[in-house]
This record gives C-alpha cells, sequence and structure tokens, in this order.
C-alpha cells in the first residue's frame, strides 16, 4: 500500500467499521430485496414510499456524521451545519431545475418558472454552467466548502471558540435563511426550489430512481462514514481530540491547531453539502427553511442522542429521531417539539453518552471494563 | 572518474545534507551561558546583573525565597521575557537573546511548567507520539504512519519515565506523579539538550518524589541532557543536587554543594532562616 494511502484503507480493518458497514450494507440489500421481490400486497413489502423515507433519514445521517466529526472530535459545536446542507441541496436544485427546461409551466426552455413569473428576461450569472451535472456536483461540495472555508479562517484565526463560535454559527444560517428568503437573490425566494423532473435523465417519479437515489444515499454514507475513520483514526484525528481537550497545550507542541480546525471543518462542511444534494431529490424541494437554525439545532441534538465523538452513535440518533418525528408528527403533531426536548432531558440525565454509550457498555466483555486494555490491540495495525 | 562517480551515488549522504538535529556547540564547555543579565518590571530589578553557568550534562537545582527571580530566569531564557541589558548563550554558538520563543524551543530547551497538562483522552502512547519531533503540518500528520524508529523511541521513553506498563491507558486515570513524568517524557520526545523542570515534585508522594529524584539524576549526563530544576523541598534538592544555586534578589547569592551552600551564613539568613532539615519537613 502506498505510504500517502494507507490511513484512507486504515478503517477497514477495524472491527467496529467493518461490523457498522456490514449492518448498514445488509439493511440497503434487504430493503431493495422486499421493494422490489415481494408484491405490493405482502405484508413485508416495503412501499416506495418508505424507501424515499428511508433515504432521506439516511441522508440526515451523514449530516449528523459529519457535525459528529466536528463537535465530537474536534470540540467544534456547529450550530449552523444546516447551511453547509442547504448549500449543498440549492447547488443540486438548480441543476434539477435547469433540467426541466421547456417543460414548466410558463415553457421557457432556460429560464426556471419563478424567474419567467418575476418578469426577468436571463439567467443570473451565477446560474450559468448549472445545466451542466458535473459542474453541479462539483458545485455541491465547493459551494459549502468555500463558506467554510471563509468563515472558519476568520473565526479560527481570531481563535474564536466555544460557545462563540456555536452562537455565530447560528448566525450564519440565520443571515442565509433571510437572504434566500428574498426573491431578488434568484434562488426561487420563499417557495425554493422544486416540480424537478429528471436527475441524469432519470425521472425522478419512477419507482427505480427512487429505489436507486436511496441506494445512492446509502451508499455516500458508508463512504463518508469510513472517510470520517480514516481521520479519526489518523495521527491527524488525535491531534484533533488533543485540540478539543487542551488546545494551549497541542499549539505548544508545535500543531499549528487553526489549520487542522479548518481543516476538518471544511471536510465536514462538503460532507454535509452532500447530504443535501441526496436530500433534494428525494423530497422533490429545497427552500430556504432548510436554513433555519431551529433544524441546525436540531442535528446536533440527533448527535448527542446517539453518542459524540463515535460516528456510529450519529447515525443511530439521526435514523432514531427521524422516524420517530415520522411517527409522532402523524399521530399528533402539535406534541414533537415536547417530545423531542423531552426525549433530550431524559437521555441527558440516563445516558450521558447517549445510545451509543449504552451499546458500548453492553457489548464490552465484563472483563475488559475493569482490566487494562489489551496493550497490543490498537497500535498493533497502524505501522502497516 | 572515481570522484565523479562518488559524487553520483546516491547512497552516500553528504554532511552538509543531514539535517542538524543538534547544532548546539558545547565544545568550549557550558551549554548555557548568563552573563549579566538584567531585567526590571516598572523600576522593580526583578533579575539583577545574573551569572550563571550551566555544564554540558549537568544537573542544577536552582533555590531562592519567593521573588527571587527564578521563574523570571526560565523567562528570559525560554524567550518569552525579553532583558535589559547583558547576554544569553546557548552552547558557544546561539545567542538565545536573538531567537524568539519557537526558534528556542526547536534549538532543544524544552521547559516543563509546574502544573502538568497531558491529553486525558489520549492513551499514554498516544501523549508521546504527539509529542514526537515529526512534520506537523496537516498533510504529513493526516498520513503519518508510526515507523519502527518511532516505535523504539516512544519504548525508550515510556522506559525512562516508569510508564510502559500503562502505556495504553487513558493518560485521565493516571495519578498526579504519573502526569509529571509523562510530561517529562513529551518533553524529552522532542529530543531537548537542556531541560528547564519547575518544581516538579509540588503535590507528589514521598515514593513519587524518589522515583522523579532517580528520573532526573537518569536524565542528565554528557550526551544526554542538561537539566535545570527549580524546587523548594530542600530534601527533594538534597537527594538530587551535585550543584545547588541559591538566588536572592535576582542575582545569585551562592553557590556549590548542598553541604557549602546551607552551611553559607549568607544564606542561612535570607533563605533557610532556620535549620534546612527542618525546612524539609
Amino acid at each position: 500500500m502506498h505510504s500517502s494511502t494507507a490511513w484512507l484503507a486504515r478503517p477497514f480493518r477495524e472491527r467496529a467499521t467493518q461490523l457498522f458497514l456490514g449492518i448498514l450494507l445488509a439493511a440497503l440489500a434487504t430493503v431493495t430485496l422486499l421493494n422490489l421481490a415481494l408484491p405490493a400486497g405482502h405484508p413485508l413489502h416495503i412501499s416506495t414510499y418508505t424507501v424515499t423515507l428511508l433515504g432521506k433519514y439516511l441522508s440526515y445521517a451523514l449530516l449528523a456524521v459529519a457535525v459528529d466529526l466536528v463537535w465530537g472530535y474536534l470540540g467544534i459545536l456547529s450550530l449552523g451545519h444546516g447551511a453547509f446542507f442547504a448549500l449543498g441541496g440549492y447547488a443540486m436544485g438548480m441543476y434539477l431545475m435547469r433540467q426541466i427546461g421547456d417543460r414548466g409551466t410558463y415553457g421557457d426552455p432556460v429560464l426556471p418558472d419563478f424567474m419567467v413569473f418575476l418578469d426577468w428576461d436571463s439567467l443570473p450569472w451565477y446560474w450559468l454552467g448549472f445545466d451542466m451535472a458535473w459542474f453541479a456536483f462539483v458545485m455541491v461540495l465547493l459551494a459549502p466548502g468555500l463558506l467554510a472555508l471563509v468563515f472558519g479562517f476568520l473565526a479560527f484565526r481570531s481563535r474564536v471558540t466555544g460557545v462563540y463560535l456555536s452562537i455565530i454559527t447560528q448566525a450564519l444560517t440565520f443571515a442565509l435563511m433571510l437572504a434566500f428568503f428574498r426573491n431578488e437573490m434568484g434562488f426561487g425566494g420563499n417557495n425554493g426550489l422544486t416540480d424537478f423532473k429528471e436527475l441524469l435523465g432519470f425521472d425522478l417519479r419512477s419507482d427505480a430512481t427512487r429505489l436507486g437515489l436511496f441506494l445512492a444515499t446509502g451508499i455516500a454514507l458508508a463512504l463518508g462514514y469510513v472517510l470520517c475513520r480514516a481521520i479519526v483514526a489518523s495521527k491527524l484525528g488525535r491531534v484533533c481530540v488533543a485540540t478539543r481537550d487542551a488546545e494551549a497545550r497541542t499549539r505548544f507542541l508545535g500543531y499549528r491547531v487553526e489549520r487542522f480546525q479548518l481543516f476538518v471543518f471544511v471536510v465536514s462542511a462538503m460532507l454535509a453539502g452532500v447530504a443535501g444534494a441526496l436530500y433534494v431529490p428525494q423530497v422533490g424541494i429545497i427552500n430556504p427553511g432548510e436554513f433555519s437554525p431551529i433544524f441546525s439545532i436540531e442535528i446536533v441534538l440527533w448527535v448527542a442522542l446517539g453518542g459524540r465523538a463515535t460516528l456510529y452513535g450519529a447515525v443511530i440518533g439521526a435514523i432514531l429521531v427521524n422516524y420517530a418525528k415520522t411517527v409522532f408528527t402523524g399521530v399528533m403533531p402539535d406534541a414533537w417539539l415536547f417530545a423531542l426536548g423531552g426525549l433530550f432531558v431524559l437521555v441527558t440525565v440516563l445516558l450521558p453518552k447517549g445510545i451509543s454509550g449504552l451499546l458500548a457498555y453492553r457489548l464490552t466483555p465484563r472483563r475488559l471494563q475493569r482490566e487494562p486494555a489489551d496493550p497490543s490491540s490498537p497500535h498493533r495495525e497502524a505501522s502497516t | 572518474m572515481n570522484l565523479l562517480h562518488s559524487l553520483a551515488d546516491r547512497d552516500r549522504v553528504f554532511d552538509f545534507l543531514v539535517p542538524a538535529t543538534s547544532p548546539v556547540d558545547v565544545r568550549h564547555g557550558p551549554i548555557l551561558y548568563l552573563e549579566d543579565v538584567t531585567v526590571s518590571f516598572d523600576g522593580f530589578k526583578a533579575i539583577d546583573e545574573l551569572n550563571l553557568t550551566i555544564d554540558d550534562g549537568e544537573l542544577r537545582c536552582i533555590i531562592g525565597p519567593n521573588g527571587a527571580g527564578k521563574t523570571t530566569m526560565m523567562d528570559i531564557i525560554t524567550g518569552k521575557t525579553r532583558p535589559d541589558r547583558g547576554s544569553v548563550w546557548f552552547g558557544s554558538r546561539h545567542d538565545l537573546l536573538a531567537m524568539n520563543e519557537p526558534q528556542i524551543a526547536s534549538l532543544g530547551i524544552g521547559r516543563k511548567f509546574q502544573k502538568p497538562t497531558v491529553f486525558e483522552a489520549l492513551t499514554v502512547f498516544e501523549n508521546l507520539e504527539l509529542a514526537m519531533a515529526a512534520d506537523k503540518r496537516i498533510l504529513p500528520t493526516l498520513t503519518a504512519r508510526l515507523t519502527g524508529e518511532f516505535r523504539d523511541r516512544i519504548d525508550e521513553v515510556l522506559a525512562t519515565i516508569g510508564l510502559s506498563e500503562l502505556r495504553q491507558r487513558p493518560a485521565g486515570i493516571l495519578s498526579h506523579g504519573q502526569k509529571q513524568w509523562l510530561e517529562i517524557g513529551m518533553l524529552l520526545m522532542q529530543r531537548p539538550r537542556l531541560l528547564l523542570v519547575d518544581e516538579p515534585v509540588a503535590g507528589m508522594t514521598e515514593q513519587e518524589m524518589e522515583r522523579t529524584a532517580e528520573l532526573l539524576t537518569g536524565l542528565a549526563g554528557k550526551g544526554k541532557q542538561s537539566v535545570v530544576v527549580v524546587e523548594h523541598d530542600m530534601g527533594f534538592v538534597r537527594s538530587i543536587a551535585r550543584t545547588v544555586t541559591v538566588l536572592h534578589q535576582g542575582s545569585v547569592l551562592a553557590e556549590g554543594s548542598m553541604d557549602q551552600v546551607s552551611g553559607d551564613p549568607r544564606v542561612v539568613e535570607v533563605y533557610l532562616g532556620v535549620d534546612p532539615d527542618e525546612e524539609a519537613a
């Protein structure tokens, strides 16, 4: 293995990562099978509606993993990751709008409906290029990445950390929400972007495309998870943990702490962007509501419920909370926020390490809970 | 022709290409040399014409009452404080007053502060790994792999500080004394030539103190490190010191073996005041 890529292969040798990937791939295969092989009336049949719902959960799970990377391992509590998610979503949405072509209500071959409605006669410059899939997909990474780079550069250079950083990330996503609400911004204002027809030539309303999007989201989650594990298990990951716990000491050892923070923050923002881009074609709409500060706080709650600094905890938290939200808002919609708040209080009091903390305790053999860890285990593979 | 061949030979490493791991020139004896150093804060002379010489491989203890200038002296050596007058040399080649803090640290002067700070969530091994002298930019850190050489170095330091058994335990579970040793180990990972150690045994148990005394005396030596210890505990100083320097009002009051120093009537008057053995109790 070449030395510059060996760090990427490291997670595949970890038992926990193998287990996670195994469960995820098995779940993807099972859902596919139950959706395709069983007739619609069968009790175990999974409808396409449910498949899309699960796909939405998986994109949330990827978003939660991105938040856990910066919060759990770097100690940066971002309350604005919804902004990166939404930017990735808008980049995808712009591509899908351009794919509509002349099939919109007004039939304009180039301009999306809302621009015709606003009497615009040409595309704004920032919409150029979004008719090409590759360009849009690059922007899915670049738009959130650039925002995180500029924002993080200013924040970390000035050594803004802790609660102050959390507050300005809230301000960031709130400011973007207000901006995107304006019609003059050219992103559809209040209504956002919707009425999508095709993605890469596949009809978005067909069952096969919906299953494909679900599978693509699952694979993106698997890849994002492996990337985060690789970062966390590298020496850079240990520098992150050191920064989280004793920033001044880490700086004293000769590490340029603000650069490490910026690097990981940008990676996390790009992952959030990918999650947003996979979310949009499945729910069929992107609007400024995704920038709302409440949504960004909710993401943090998923991670807290699942358990910080484990990555898989973030996945469990995101899926469980959103499943509960779907069920709850169906039964009694008004009570959902109370239920979420109550759940958060309960977990904080009873399970300070979240659901994953409980899992780790149950799965660890009794012997290891008391005895020192096997001295050869964590570093045995590090030199290979 | 032979000469040309030897120049083209890729196996050979020319002297000037070898990274200078230890550029300090100690052929003339001392590794640290302070001459007529004076520094004042708002008119108060914290250091007053201080002269101090530390030989290569020496273990030196510095004692003195509060306000004698011990910490200020450390600050001057590490570049944190600029003196008003005087000169400070590291070996006979490096003028420390012309350098900033990171440059001085990379020359091989390590300082251990009084309060230990280790990374509690990381293991003892990982704490040493992070402290290792290595390329500390982002990508080299991301792709870094532990080579056998680095692993040997960590093992060596683990053995020196007596924490080999605890290598895979999180540093958070260590006792206060063990954290102090780990911190000394983290300094050693950077292969320093001179160690400045500020009150290493404050808050330690009797056994931990003995162990620390062994550790510090073992570290000092020709070809190894020179060690300067600032300490209040007279019993501890007596157990490790070959040479003791007594600071008083920013300059050297007395210098010599512990017996010589504690017999000096001026020292007894200004610092020890009472019988030194009683002070230790």
